[in-house]
């Protein structure tokens, strides 16, 4: 079983979290001005990276508290964890991390 | 004409005779654990459960603190104050249980006049959560074949709790003792997070 760090809890069973997508995309400033296609693109597009990726990931049955992720999808290995509203970090202080 | 069933008696009783726990029709169940082998299961019925939110370092979080008597837990898995009078969960880091006597309501009115109008909440939760007490030799061993959460004392002691599951149920896990844990399933899922213990508990039964 793989564990996930939850900033706020620690390292934690995988079964306790839910996944949330890519992170990182920001809601349109002014959606109304938005073409069908563009809101489509908002809505529905997104990456999908082989190798690293930055996501989004919920503590659902513990501190219910919504977190950014550096994942590696090939391998499953999470690079780093940090707080939304944190700043984004590179993947090579991720590697130091070792979350 | 139908048969009137109503007893007189129970109607004019007010309502903390009328009230019945989660766990009330399951109480010979769990008693018969009493003189199991290594565990014992029992229901703590009827505590004050108050939902607390602040943000660390607001002047609604130092406000709570000072409300609830024991301060509150500042990281995962911390309890302030004990489990025999008043004790406060960590849920998050700006979210709080607060566990209590069932005679707290100068408490919760306590707290409501402490926190005033800053940004913050408290909420009378009494009835969401009931109580499992689980206690024994094999506490733990029954507890671990459900709980993803290492339990073992190199790193889960007397003291902590953590938000987590129990089986398929979320539940709050407590710590109150070397061999004595409290399990608070929601009150709509009491009936089978007690089955499931009972279930788990038989072979350690007599
Ligand atoms: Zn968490």
């Amino acid at each position: 079983m793989m564990l996930i760090h939850c900033p706020y809890c620690g390292p934690r069973n995988e079964t306790e979290f839910h996944y949330g997508g890519q992170a990182h995309v920001p809601y349109p400033h002014d959606p109304e001005a938005l073409s069908d296609a563009e809101w489509a693109q908002f809505l529905f597009y997104r990456e999908n990276t082989k190798g690293l990726f930055r996501e989004r990931w919920v503590h659902s049955v513990g501190c219910r508290k919504w977190f950014n992720a550096l994942r590696d999808t090939v391998t499953y290995e999470f690079k780093a964890v940090y707080p939304i509203g944190a700043a984004i970090p590179t993947p090579e202080q991720a590697e130091g991390a070792g979350a | 004409m139908a048969e009137t069933t109503a007893d007189p008696i129970r109607f004019s009783a007010g309502p903390a005779q009328l009230r019945r726990s989660p766990l009330e029709h399951l109480a010979p169940a769990l008693a018969t654990t009493e003189h199991s082998l290594g565990v014992a299961l029992r229901e703590i019925p009827f505590t004050i459960q108050i939902g607390l939110r602040a943000a660390p370092g607001s002047a609604a979080h130092e406000a709570l603190a000072e409300a609830t008597g024991v301060g509150l837990p500042m990281r995962t898995s911390e309890v302030a104050g004990d489990p025999g009078s008043v004790a406060v969960l960590w849920l998050g880091p700006d979210e709080f249980l607060l566990i209590g006597p069932e005679d707290g309501q100068p408490l919760l009115k306590d707290l409501r006049r402490g926190l005033g109008d800053l940004p913050g909440q408290v909420v009378d939760l009494s009835a969401n959560r009931t109580i499992i007490a689980v206690e024994g030799e094999q506490a733990r061993d029954l507890l671990e074949k459900g709980v993803p959460v290492d339990l073992h004392p190199r790193s889960f002691g007397p003291g902590q709790a953590v938000t987590t599951l129990l089986g398929p149920v979320p539940v709050l896990l407590w710590q109150t003792g070397e061999q004595s844990y409290r399990v608070l399933p929601r009150a709509s899922f009491a009936d089978y997070t007690a089955r499931w213990l009972l279930d788990a508990a038989r072979e350690h039964h007599r």
